[in-house]
């Protein structure tokens, strides 16, 4: 361990306990989230079944292993994936309030994946049944990079992104994302509009272990492909020319961010729909709390995320049960207030 | 040696730089002056391949477009004319990103010695964007002097800082100190190239000036061959005089000596 001068460690010190912590945060929110539920099926039931002879009903272990286990699956990688997206984007457009939701990128992965649904039997080669359930998740991918490119092309003038240009680029992309989504909408067939309503339910209540499957590869790998990355964000928050002086490979790292971003916050559209707030509020407070450290910053935003989305939709099944409410009124209800705090606390951070 | 040969640089449809040539030797340290406009800034992009241009610029023999970043940043660092940091680091932890490049990585941390160096100790764990613009220079030059902590490299090469009017927005104690630094690393074997707007202290301290005017060099040399009243009346546009100041015949100008003649 290299000895770090002291006004340096209590920084990293903080982080690397704030890590511990929200391991046992995630846990125990594993845990809660296992255990309840509609049914009374609980977690003690299953591990009891599990060491004693009596068989667990067939209707219980239903809800254990093929309903609530990849719904929590689920939450962790999407709110990882979130959570991340939203610090990569943040460091990589240099400013606190980039968020895949705020800036429009959430809608263009959206409209990727509405494209996929609606237009894709269309495609050529039988490449549909090729891609199968992956169809969607790289659809909404390709959309959230799309919109990512053409937000920086539009936000960054020689290494310096407008936070108002970036913002009102992306009330414009969202508008846009939304009206050609309305257009597929109206061409769709039946089936297609059953599809499309239970994709733009926007929650974790139907994830199955096929979209599982489908999905979170795509969001782990945006996730490490995020982690090298660290290093560099801290960098660029110089600025991109004195990121490349002090020798980073300054177009590479944008690249990989981009990709990385797009990736994460495309797949967890497309399995989520739209759940806002996470990608600005957990990089946030974690800021607040051990600094802006990229290195600590990425993997706590990872478990914090993880954490925060299991709590959510834990409320939104158990608030109303024996019905739910979508998550995202959750995580709105939550988020929205925070970030109108965050808007007027601190002009400064936000670059005027 | 830093070399450039015939560098013109267009931004937009306008050619800022037409055709400059100009080499700066290690172990002194070189400034460029001129009017606002005259491609100071857009020479020292062009130097730092921070700017795409035409011709041809070498670093200790280097093609600097062709050379990787991490290459450059181990022989020269860059001090911007300011910072604005997207997030709120702290003093310390801005100053250790100099050393997050190739040869400060893994060795001692030396973030204390640099700040100790820019007259900063005891800002270390401030916050960068709570410092008045003077002090967050102060403390970009601490990275930037982390760098390239060694004027000369392990195998004899001279390291580099160049600097984007590096006292700009500096009390007069603290443009002395300043220069000071530059001048120590020059001193140590290192190569240093300024752009300045103060010409006092360009003067007390430069060995190598370069006088632009309209994107070109008008005149370069020693200082005092270059801080001459045709020189100077000419690329500022106003009639200015060089006067010498009697202890060590040392150069200065005062404005209000604009116009007077001898």
């Amino acid at each position: 361990m290299v000895a770090f001068p002291d006004n340096i460690a209590p920084r990293r010190a903080i982080a690397v306990r704030v890590r511990s912590v929200l391991w046992v945060a995630l846990l125990a929110c594993c845990v809660l989230s296992l255990t309840t539920g509609a049914t009374g099926v609980t977690l003690w039931d299953a591990l009891v079944a599990a060491v004693t002879p009596a068989e667990l009903p067939l209707a219980a272990k239903v809800v254990l292993w093929d309903i609530r286990l990849p719904r929590m699956l689920m939450a962790i990688v999407v709110g990882a994936a979130l959570a991340v997206s939203g610090a990569v984007m943040q460091g990589l457009f240099r400013n606190p309030l980039a968020d895949p939701g705020i800036v429009g990128v959430s809608a263009g992965a959206g409209t990727g994946a509405v494209i996929a649904i609606v237009l894709g039997s269309a495609l050529p080669f039988g490449l549909a049944s090729a891609l199968g359930p992956w169809l969607v998740p790289l659809a909404a991918a390709l959309g959230a990079w799309g919109t990512i490119m053409v937000l920086y092309a539009i936000a960054t003038r020689r290494g310096v992104t407008t936070i108002a240009t970036l913002l009102l680029a992306g009330i414009a992309i969202s508008a846009l994302a939304g009206a050609l989504s309305g257009v597929l909408i109206y061409a769709a067939d039946d089936t297609q509009l059953r599809d499309l309503t239970f994709w733009g339910l926007g929650s974790l209540a139907g994830a199955t272990w096929t979209k599982l499957m489908a999905a979170a590869p795509l969001m782990i790998a945006g996730l490490l492909c995020a982690r090298p990355l660290a290093r560099g964000l801290n960098g660029l928050a110089l600025g991109e020319a004195a990121a490349y002086h002090i020798g980073l490979p300054v177009q590479r790292l944008k690249r990989l961010a981009i990709l990385s971003t797009a990736a994460a916050t495309g797949a967890a559209v497309a399995v989520s729909g739209g759940i806002g707030f996470v990608g600005i509020v957990v990089p946030h407070l974690l800021r607040l709390i051990s600094g802006p450290d990229h290195e600590e910053l990425l993997p706590n935003a990872a478990l914090l995320g993880a954490s925060l989305l299991l709590l959510a939709d834990l409320i939104s099944r158990v608030i109303v049960a024996p019905a739910e409410l979508p998550i995202g009124i959750i995580t709105a209800t939550l988020g929205g207030p925070f970030f109108l705090w965050l808007l007027l606390r601190g002009r400064a951070l936000m670059g005027g | 040696m830093l070399i450039a040969r015939n560098i013109h640089v267009t931004l937009g449809s306008k050619e800022i730089l037409h055709g400059v040539s100009a080499s700066f030797a290690p172990a002194q340290l070189s400034v460029i002056v001129g009017p606002n406009g005259s491609g100071k800034t857009t020479l020292l992009r062009a130097l730092t391949a921070e700017t795409a241009f035409d011709g041809q610029i070498t670093l200790n023999g280097h093609d600097i477009t062709q050379t990787p970043a991490w290459k450059l940043a181990s022989m020269r660092a860059v001090l911007p004319q300011s910072t604005v940091l997207a997030f709120p680091f702290t003093v310390a932890e801005v100053v250790r990103l100099g050393q997050m490049g190739g040869i400060g990585a893994g060795g001692p941390d030396r973030t204390f010695d640099a700040l100790h160096r820019v007259g900063l100790q005891g800002y270390a764990s401030r916050f960068y964007s709570d410092l008045s613009g003077g002090e967050q220079q102060r403390v970009q030059l601490a990275r930037v002097l982390l760098q390239v902590w060694q004027p000369i490299s392990t195998n004899g090469a001279p390291r580099w800082l160049i600097l984007d009017e590096p006292v700009s927005s500096l009390d007069i104690g603290h443009q002395l100190l300043v220069m000071q630094i530059a001048r120590d690393f020059a001193d140590q074997g290192g190569g240093v190239v300024a752009v300045m707007h103060d010409l006092n202290l360009s003067a007390m301290f430069a060995d190598h000036m370069i006088l632009m005017r309209n994107g070109q060099i008008t005149a370069q040399g020693l200082v005092r061959e270059v801080l001459v009243d045709d020189h100077l009346s000419h690329a500022y546009g106003c009639p200015l005089r060089v006067g010498v100041a009697p202890p060590d015949q040392s150069t200065f100008i005062l404005p209000q000596m604009a116009g007077a003649r001898a």
